[in-house]
């Protein structure tokens, strides 16, 4: 079995299970976000009262934070009453960040666990050996009532990354590259697993992004396996490791494997308006940029605050763009802080936001309006997400975003990074 | 889930996208009325002001990609679609869909045989599509008996409720 399948099995009280199969799964970590309400509805429609298992509920209030309608307010009222009401204790309230980095930061990921979100991108933790999922409002409302709920076992692909990163070039660039060459829809109802030895060379907060993104792709849920880096950044985090997580047997066959090497990739962009449509950054350079956005669970990590910062230290963002900055979490914008980069940013002209989800999905905090263009650390830039539909959005890694910050144009970030950036 | 339904079709292509079916914005509505409102509002402006009960949307691949918002099958249901048709569908979209007694049915190269305002017939227990305007035929891959006993149901709620012994309504 693939170690996706392991977890699933024994999330199942199952020694085996086959691809295909419909089992039911008793989930370990269930997380709710503040745009549904429906979950709650869902709950009280389908007769629930009690919460199966308060303990492993998380509530964020992450994608309205603070909130600026009196409806998100009405909402995020009922939410707090819920938790309190049904003993819910992990109530990540507004000033706490995007629910991914809230995991993340708090240490209750662990590998081998099977992780459900009311969000796509909860296959972001798949970083940690994770089998992260989204799921919809009534799905989870399933959850709070019974602790379970049914999954297909997936069919597993392998994408192999090897070779050695470019200055300038990140694991943002090498995961659009694979989704512009694969399609959106390449991944549907599949497991991602990201392999190859080009992972042993990033971080976590890149593995992070590798398999965040692969959402972008339709994949159920995304995997990487635990190593000494892994295991090191839990271990900081003060993660129980007495259980290390599950390995695939030797000899699984993979549903399709591809193999990309990274060697003299170019910067890439997503270009408007679907995650597939992917180019050489070379193709659009110098197109204006009206606002640079950093930010989300995708892209608003500290390392990626750190690489905005080196662009944009002592200079000033051009004076044509708005770069509007948005720490993933509380986490990532103390640790921001205490390293400088935001005291940088700002006195480069950023905006900052609260951390959040923010303009990512057009909710609000730098929304985009119509005949705007917008170069994006997030994760998709189809018609509207970010605004008006008559918006353009490129999707690009921090740095790209940085560069474009500080030339007010679509820009190649390499220039500002040179060769140490690359032995990262 | 006997007999055939029969719907005018709203045409559309591939990675028709969550926020083109609801968008961002309207995320802290939760009322299905107030829902059905904008749906389909950045793909087809004109959608809401012409879609009928009973009427059923044709599309190319991975139909209802991106966010997990639940909004996007109660659009589309309380708007009044009673089936989807695609190429394929995004798994979330598919869950919340079926969760909720929205049928989708995956029939490949649907999107070719249909115009918009043609009238189908769908049979959802044999998946036989005929375009009673054209006479083209298709036929749509079986539901899995797990799907179809939700959508017997009416969806999962219902489901739920009968499995708990709580009344169950209309």
């Amino acid at each position: 079995m693939h170690a996706v399948e392991k977890i699933l099995a024994r999330a199942a009280g199952r020694e085996e299970v086959t691809t295909g199969e419909i089992v039911n799964c008793t989930v370990d970590l269930a997380g709710i976000n503040d745009l549904y309400l429906q979950t709650l509805r869902s709950f009280a429609e389908m007769g629930g009262q009690k919460v199966y298992d308060p303990g492993k509920v998380v509530m964020f209030l992450d994608h309205f934070a603070p909130a600026s309608t009196i409806t998100q307010a009405d909402n995020q009222k009922q939410f707090r009453t819920f938790c309190r009401e049904q003993g819910i204790d992990l109530l990540m309230d507004i000033d706490q960040g995007v629910c991914h980095q809230v995991l993340t930061d708090k240490g209750l990921v662990r590998p081998g666990m099977l992780v459900v979100v009311t969000d796509s991108h909860t296959t972001t933790h798949g970083a940690f050996g994770a089998f992260g999922t989204g799921v919809g409002a009534t799905d989870l409302a399933i959850i709070l009532m019974t602790g379970q709920l049914w999954f297909r076992v997936p069919e597993v692909i392998r994408i192999n990354l090897k070779g050695t990163l470019g200055p300038g070039v990140y694991a943002k660039d090498v995961i659009l590259k694979v989704i512009g060459t694969l399609g959106a829809d390449y991944g549907v109802y599949r497991a991602v697993e990201l392999a190859g030895p080009l992972l042993e060379g990033l971080g976590v907060s890149e593995r992070m992004t590798l398999c965040n993104m692969t959402t972008e792709m339709g994949a159920k849920t995304a995997y990487i396996q635990p190593d000494q880096v892994t295991f090191d950044f839990l271990q900081n985090k003060k993660v129980n490791l007495e259980s290390p997580g599950v390995t695939t047997d030797p000899g699984y066959r993979y549903t399709a494997e591809h193999t990309f090497d990274v060697t003299g990739l170019k910067p890439q962009l997503a270009v408007p308006h679907s995650v597939d449509n992917v180019s050489d950054i070379t193709a659009y350079l110098g197109r204006p940029i009206d606002q640079a956005y950093l930010g989300t669970c995708t892209g608003g990590r500290v390392e990626d605050l750190a690489v905005a910062a080196r662009i944009l230290k002592g200079k000033h963002v051009h004076p044509g763009t708005r770069f509007v900055v948005v720490p993933a979490s509380k986490g990532v914008f103390l640790e921001a802080m205490a390293k400088g980069y935001i005291q940088t940013l700002v006195s480069a002209g950023a905006t900052f936001v609260t951390p959040s989800c923010a303009a990512c999905l057009g909710t609000h905090q730098g929304i985009l309006a119509a005949g705007e263009t917008c170069i994006t650390a997030s994760s998709r830039n189809f018609p509207g997400r970010m605004g008006d539909a008559g918006a353009e959005i490129f999707v690009a890694s921090p740095a790209s975003v940085a560069a474009a910050a500080l030339e007010g144009k679509i820009a190649d970030p390499a220039q500002y990074l040179g060769q140490k950036e690359a032995e990262r | 889930m006997k007999g055939a339904i029969s719907g005018t079709a709203f045409v559309y292509g591939a990675n028709v996208d969550t926020d083109q079916i609801y968008p961002g914005g309207y995320l802290d509505l939760t009322d299905p009325e107030l829902v059905a409102r904008h749906a389909m509002e950045r793909v087809d402006p004109d959608f809401v002001k012409e879609v009928k009960p009973g009427d059923m949307i044709v599309a190319g691949a991975n139909f209802g990609c991106g966010s997990s918002r639940e909004h996007a099958a109660v659009t589309l249901k309380a708007a009044g679609i009673a089936v989807v048709l695609a190429d394929s569908f995004a798994r979330i979209f598919y869950r919340n869909a079926i969760n909720l007694g929205l049928p989708l049915l995956v029939c490949t190269g649907i999107a070719r045989l249909v115009k918009r305002g043609d009238l189908l017939s769908v049979d959802l227990a044999t998946g036989a599509v005929i375009n009673r305007t054209s006479g083209a035929t298709a036929t749509a891959e079986p539901l899995s008996a797990y799907v179809m006993a939700i959508l017997e149901s009416g969806g999962v709620k219902p489901m739920i409720r009968k499995q708990r012994g709580l009344p169950v309504e209309g």
